[in-house]
């Protein structure tokens, strides 16, 4: 056997498979956002900017980005906050409970986004029992709407991604010599120290590679901006859908969809190479 | 050394497991209702929504086509993996590094980039609305996470098993199927779950690609829920939850989810 050719032969399927349905699409994609779109001449195969220029230049999809990007850093900040305290409390549970609330906190992953979706959609209209809840409990005097606010779209979109926040401090809570923990304590620092100099500063990669995940994913959700935000409320995937699929003007979809394809890539690269040069010892995985 | 989790600890603990289950019973509750509208079922439980499930074949349909597009895509998947991944655990060879960054890119790609790049690709291909177009498409976006399952358990293959089995006179093929198979196969079982899971509960990209004919579950679910939100809609959720809590029941048994999840291991 070639052992030098052999790596490549193998992977080739699968690299014919990815150059057809992943590199053409893309190319092709990347291509028509410079084509112009004339409202009754249709799609006009001419190279230009202009696409990328409405957008920069309109000042309502300034807002749609604003708002993709202003919703993803309110969802990861809430996200990190709640899922690495949840890690940190779960691994200091019994076993058994730990498999049981581990199943609780990840299993939703499992169940598609649409139905958790319903669930917030269901609970946030004005006679939802959030609604209802906040009324009993004297916090608000009038009912309030969930539905189409910035607001229900952070609450439901958290608890999409948060599970992903919890795996990934949970990952890097098992690598932690719990010896270093009671060092520490023997040591007379208090319960509070001990977390913020010796837990938090070992499981940061894990704390920052879950915010890349979460701020990613959020910034380039579709189906719980389209539900809970509505029409009126557009983040950049909704827009997109909706010049590709109502309006039917694909140029312009397809810059909406490359710039946010440019600005997920750069975050998820630089912030990867960012943490594998400050943790690199620690954090040799190779893949996310 | 035992830690234990102070009162505090505890009552942060019992509300953010309230919030992760809040919408999934709201679901589940609201599907029971005896109403036409959406209601709490506050006059007793009724399966009448269950029961008009059945009478709806647009969501039937709609689930067994899922069903099947998810076991094929994630087969095929799979299969496309199981040789990649060998390639990447076994030899370290120039562009290791960029096979593998090119194997996750997907991962990396936007579900609504990825699902109008697909619409024009398929457009001009004339496969657009075809179910050839959609199982290709899903395969690109499972890839990754199955071959981030077959590669975990791929990577801490012994390579002296295969050369012993060699050395007896097996062929590549023997030794790949008697050997290195059984070996890898429960990243191979994950992986296609994984994968299966994945496609089975993809919309953003899908929704762009479905035609009338080619409806999954998600799509049809999201439509639905987009006209308009009905107890019909909340009972195909409730249902689809049930079924999905008893996947995970099980696959918690056989994998154990934190596997699936983390997927790395060396």
């Amino acid at each position: 056997m070639n052992a030098r050719l052999n790596p490549w032969l193998l992977s080739a399927p699968a690299l014919v498979v990815y150059a057809t349905f992943l590199v053409v699409p893309l190319f092709l994609v990347f291509l028509i956002s410079f084509f112009n779109f004339e409202f009754y001449g249709g799609i006009e195969q001419a190279f230009s900017l202009a696409n990328y220029r409405d957008i920069v230049t309109d000042s309502y999809y300034y807002e749609v980005y604003a708002r993709t990007f202003g919703v993803a850093a309110a969802v990861t900040v809430v996200s990190l906050l709640l899922g690495t305290a949840e890690a940190y409390v779960l691994s200091r549970m019994s076993n058994r409970w730990k498999g049981i609330f581990l199943m609780v906190v990840l299993g939703p992953l499992l169940i598609s986004v649409v139905v958790r979706t319903l669930g917030w959609a269901l609970l946030f209209g004005s006679t939802g029992l959030i609604s209802q809840g906040l009324m009993a409990l004297g916090l608000a005097s009038a009912p309030v709407n969930l539905m189409y606010s910035n607001t229900g779209v952070i609450i439901a979109l958290t608890h999409v991604l948060v599970p992903f926040m919890v795996i990934s401090v949970w990952a890097s809570l098992q690598r932690i010599n719990p010896s270093t923990e009671a060092a520490a304590l023997s040591l007379g620092a208090s319960q509070f120290t001990v977390l913020r100099r010796v837990i938090v500063p070992q499981i940061m990669p894990g704390i920052l590679s879950g915010s890349i995940m979460v701020f990613a994913m959020a910034a380039s959700a579709f189906a719980t901006p389209a539900i809970i935000g509505g029409r009126r409320l557009k983040n950049v995937a909704t827009a997109a859908y909706d010049e590709f699929l109502n309006t039917l003007n694909w140029p312009l979809g397809a810059a909406l969809a490359m710039l946010l394809l440019l600005a997920t890539v750069l975050v998820l690269v630089s912030a990867n190479r960012m943490i594998e040069r400050r943790y690199g010892a620690i954090f040799n995985q190779g893949q996310r | 050394m035992n830690f234990r989790n102070g009162p505090l600890a505890l009552l942060f603990h019992v509300l953010f497991i309230g919030f992760i289950l809040a919408p999934i019973v709201m679901v589940c509750a609201v599907a029971f209702t005896s109403e036409g509208f959406i209601s709490l079922p506050a006059n007793g439980l009724s399966l009448r929504w269950f029961k008009a499930i059945l009478d709806n074949p647009r969501f039937i349909d709609a689930f067994w086509f899922s069903l099947g597009l998810g076991a094929l895509s994630a087969t095929i998947a799979v299969s496309l993996a199981v040789p990649g991944a060998l390639a990447l655990a076994r030899s370290r060879f120039r562009g290791r590094e960029a096979l593998l960054a090119f194997f996750m890119s997907p991962l990396m790609i936007p579900h609504v980039v990825l699902g109008l790049a697909f619409l024009k690709f398929f457009t001009s291909a004339g496969l657009v609305g075809t179910y050839f177009g959609l199982v290709m498409a899903h395969i690109i976006i499972v890839m990754p996470y199955a071959l981030r399952l077959v590669l975990a358990s791929a990577t801490g293959l012994d390579p002296a098993l295969e050369r012993a089995a060699q050395s007896l006179g097996a062929t590549g093929w023997t030794t790949f199927r008697r050997i290195v198979l059984p070996l890898i196969l429960p990243g191979v079982i994950s992986g296609w779950v994984i994968a299966f899971i994945t496609s089975f509960d993809e919309l953003t990209m899908s929704i762009f690609i479905a035609s009338p004919s080619t409806t999954t579950l998600p799509v049809r679910i999201f439509l639905q829920i987009e006209d308009t939100i009905d107890p019909l809609v909340t009972a195909v959720s409730a249902a689809l939850i049930y079924a999905t809590v008893l996947v995970i029941f099980v696959l918690d048994r056989a994998v154990g989810l934190e596997k699936l999840f983390v997927g790395k291991g060396r």
